[in-house]
């Protein structure tokens, strides 16, 4: 007797949301990078459609990151100096898809950098690379207020991805973003309720829901990993179930997470690349869309398991 | 499947004869759906109806225990697809590939590495489950291996024996300490008889969901009802599709051929395709994940994971209260207050190694609630903050004769001043705020 599979009907699909524009289409990227439209949980692809893969962004900084764990400066060297140089590191070494630019140097603690600056690196960045671009802020709601529109309008056109828009500060990001036909990232803290009121509000305003991309904050892997790994499920089950506002593609900020655990700062350089290479995975089953992360050997790895998952 | 009250009380006669002790059928089905009296007492109902009732009292993936003494493992009886609907039981064991082609000494030094694998995070002792030994060679090898793990290692023990004579000598050795049949000859009769001769559970393989429910029920039949299934060795996706099917049907349609503790074997000579594969399944449905690397770092990322994935939602991991100095602090060092949610503290404890500013951090008995919830719940008042600032000594170690608490809580700050004779400063409402805090503090 044949077993019966167990087949959900899920009547819900993840918004699909593509980041980067073609000459063709009013930008300059050499290809685009489409997220989301999944039509099943994770990886089933026996139950439901999963059109794109998962993608990996490689996070750079503004400024160099002193901060950084001694194995990421090791890697990167000398790039870590000049934004751009680190970029085309990315893309030509280590065959990047996707760059995230974290603006951290803006930030009144970390250099202050003004809005100008910050969009005349952009600029730049879009020259020198063809991959689409990830445009972070610094986090501080009034810098990021100043500089993101500028970056925006530097990119117009480009179809970046931009972020973060919070409860509180959502507002000029979203214009800056409708105006310039871009994507948002919407932050809410592990917390399912504001990400949906969030969704609304940008929607409200003019942004389709297919240009929003959740960032649900996580925590890296014995780090509170649990808590946002299961708020993405219930988010991507009630998606999956119709709900349209919670409908959106998650970003995972892995790296800054994973570095950041106490169990890296340890001699043994696998101990880090591994500690981010299993906070992504876990994140992945639980519907990661697209994950920032830093250690290029971390990220090979990623891309070989969501290639092996995607295989024939 | 539990059944609700009603369905139960569909199966009773509903004559309201109260022999049962309840005044009406209803309030019996009521009873029964908590478990909290047995079917026992009805005596009119019909042997079907009990066999229903018997069969749904059962757990829909059986509890199977492997190992004796501190090294015993319960495996199943795991009840929910996701783990925000309720606690995932029994975490996945880890165990350990160890082929009998090894000598004396080599056997002695993998398990001895393998002895150590053991870690404290959070309060919490993580340690590793098995080791499973695989037949190369010849039936003198193995039984020689397999002596010096017994003799080695309180871990449990998987045999993966490719002949049954070889099977039926290693279970006389290890009988005792209640083994893993995982038989590689194919010949799952012979197998079966051994395993219900010696009381051991047995893995069932199969590389279709088919082939696996056919042999779940023939074993059963031959006697052996305390089984692990084994999804084989397919593309990861099938894995994943297969071990997802496997957990559904026996949850959702209370398939007892399916009804078991899954084994997923993730062993790859590469740490990180073997760690990648082995975080897939303990975050999805595995029992068992066995593995061929041991290195200290694959483990403990692994091991932590687990604990992650099988942390009660409902029950918050926490963190020893107590007052931590973060950098190299002095008596000039400000003190932070917050609770003992372990997630509340890692991220004031994150967000102070960012600022480069050694400062301590006080963490408050809350019972492992978070600040606003403390708060509410009056774990997290003046009075309770003051009793923890005076058992870890924080006057003694902080001298700027102050102490800052949450953002959140600044309605505190009166009394808090008063009760505990220190001048409180009103913090950040968020962590992501501490650095600049601290900073122009």
């Amino acid at each position: 007797m044949a077993e019966e599979v167990l087949i959900e009907k899920w009547p819900g699909t993840v918004s699909s949301v593509t980041i980067g524009a073609l000459k063709n289409e009013g930008g300059s990227r050499s290809a685009i990078i489409k997220v989301g439209g999944q039509k099943t949980l994770p990886f089933l692809f026996k139950e439901g459609q999963i059109p794109n893969k998962p993608v990996v962004a490689f996070e750079i900084w503004d400024i160099s990151p002193d901060d950084w764990h001694p194995e990421l400066i090791k890697e990167y060297g000398t790039s870590l100096k000049d934004p751009v140089v680190w970029a085309e590191k990315c893309v030509n070494d280590h065959k990047a898809e996707l760059l995230c630019i974290k603006l951290q140097g803006a930030h009144p603690d970390f250099g202050n950098k003004t809005a100008k600056e910050e969009a005349g690196l952009i600029s730049q960045l879009l020259k020198k690379v063809s991959v689409p671009l990830i445009i972070y802020g610094c986090g501080d709601n009034e810098k990021d207020n100043e500089i993101l529109p500028a970056c925006s309008e530097a990119a117009k056109g480009e179809k970046c991805l931009i972020g973060d828009a919070v409860q509180e500060n959502y507002k000029t990001l979203t214009a800056a973003v409708l105006a310039d036909g871009h994507n948002i990232i919407a932050e809410s803290p592990i917390d399912i309720n504001i990400a949906k009121q969030l969704n609304i509000l940008i929607s409200d305003m003019g942004l389709s829901l297919e240009r929003i991309v959740i960032n649900p904050t996580i925590g890296a892997l014995g780090y509170g990993l649990e808590y946002a790994y299961s708020i993405m499920e219930r988010a991507r089950l009630a998606a999956l179930s119709g709900d349209k506002t919670l409908a959106c593609p998650f970003i995972c900020f892995i790296g800054q997470e994973a570095w950041r655990a106490k169990e890296t700062k340890v001699e043994e350089s696998q101990q880090g690349i591994i500690w981010e290479q299993v906070t992504a995975i876990a994140l992945l089953e639980a519907g990661a869309d697209i994950l920032v992360m830093r250690h290029p050997k971390a990220i090979e790895k990623i891309n070989s398991h969501i290639q092996e998952l995607f295989g024939s | 499947m539990a059944l609700s009250g009603l369905d139960i009380y569909k199966l009773l006669p509903k004559t309201n004869c109260r022999e049962c002790g309840f005044v009406t059928c209803l309030a019996f089905a009521m009873q029964l759906a908590k478990k909290a009296v047995s079917i026992e007492k009805c005596p009119y109902l019909s042997p079907e109806s009990k066999e229903v009732l018997e069969e749904s009292g059962q757990p829909p993936i059986k509890l199977i225990s492997l190992g004796t003494g501190e090294k015993k493992m319960d495996l199943g009886n795991e009840t929910v697809m996701f783990r925000h609907e309720e606690k995932f039981r029994n975490p996945a064991a880890i165990g350990f590939i160890i082929d009998d082609s090894l000598t004396d000494e080599e056997t002695g030094k993998k398990v001895g590495e393998i002895n150590k694998l053991a870690f404290e995070r959070v309060g919490q002792k993580l340690d590793v489950n098995l080791i499973a030994l695989r037949q190369n060679s010849t039936k003198e090898n193995f039984i020689k291996v397999l002596k010096k793990i017994l003799s080695s290692t309180d871990l449990g023990i998987a045999l993966m024996t490719k002949d049954t004579p070889t099977l039926e000598e290693a279970l006389l050795l290890s009988k005792d300490r209640k083994p893993l049949v995982y038989d590689l000859s194919g010949k799952h009769q012979e197998c079966a008889k051994l395993c219900s001769k010696f009381q051991a559970s047995m893995v069932v393989s199969g590389d279709s969901l088919e082939a696996i429910g056919k042999l779940t029920k023939e074993i059963n039949s031959l006697g052996v009802t305390e089984l692990v299934l084994d999804i084989g060795k397919k593309p990861l996706k099938d894995k994943l599709w297969d071990i997802t099917q496997i957990r559904r049907m026996a949850l959702k349609k209370s398939n007892r051929s399916f009804g078991y503790p899954v084994l997923v074997n993730a062993e790859n000579v590469d740490p990180y395709k073997e760690a990648a594969e082995a975080a897939t399944f303990i975050s999805k449905y595995a029992s068992i994940v066995l593995l061929s690397g041991h290195k200290t770092w694959e483990i403990l990322s692994l091991l932590t994971l687990r604990q992650n994935i099988y942390t009660d939602p409902q029950k918050p991991l926490q963190i020893e209260p107590g007052l931590y100095p973060i950098g190299e602090c002095n008596e000039k060092s400000d003190c932070l207050i917050t609770t003992n949610f372990s997630l509340s503290y890692y991220t004031v404890l994150g967000e102070v190694e960012a600022s480069k500013i050694p400062t301590y951090i006080l963490s408050v008995d809350t019972e492992g609630m978070s600040v606003l919830t403390a708060w509410a719940a009056e774990k997290f008042t003046p009075s309770k903050i003051s009793e923890s600032i005076n058992k870890f000594g924080v006057k003694d170690k902080v001298r700027l004769n102050r102490v800052i608490i949450p953002g959140y809580v600044a309605v505190l700050s009166g009394d808090l001043e008063e009760q505990a004779g220190l001048k409180v400063v009103v913090g950040p409402k968020e962590a992501a705020g501490i650095p600049s805090f601290l900073k122009n503090l």
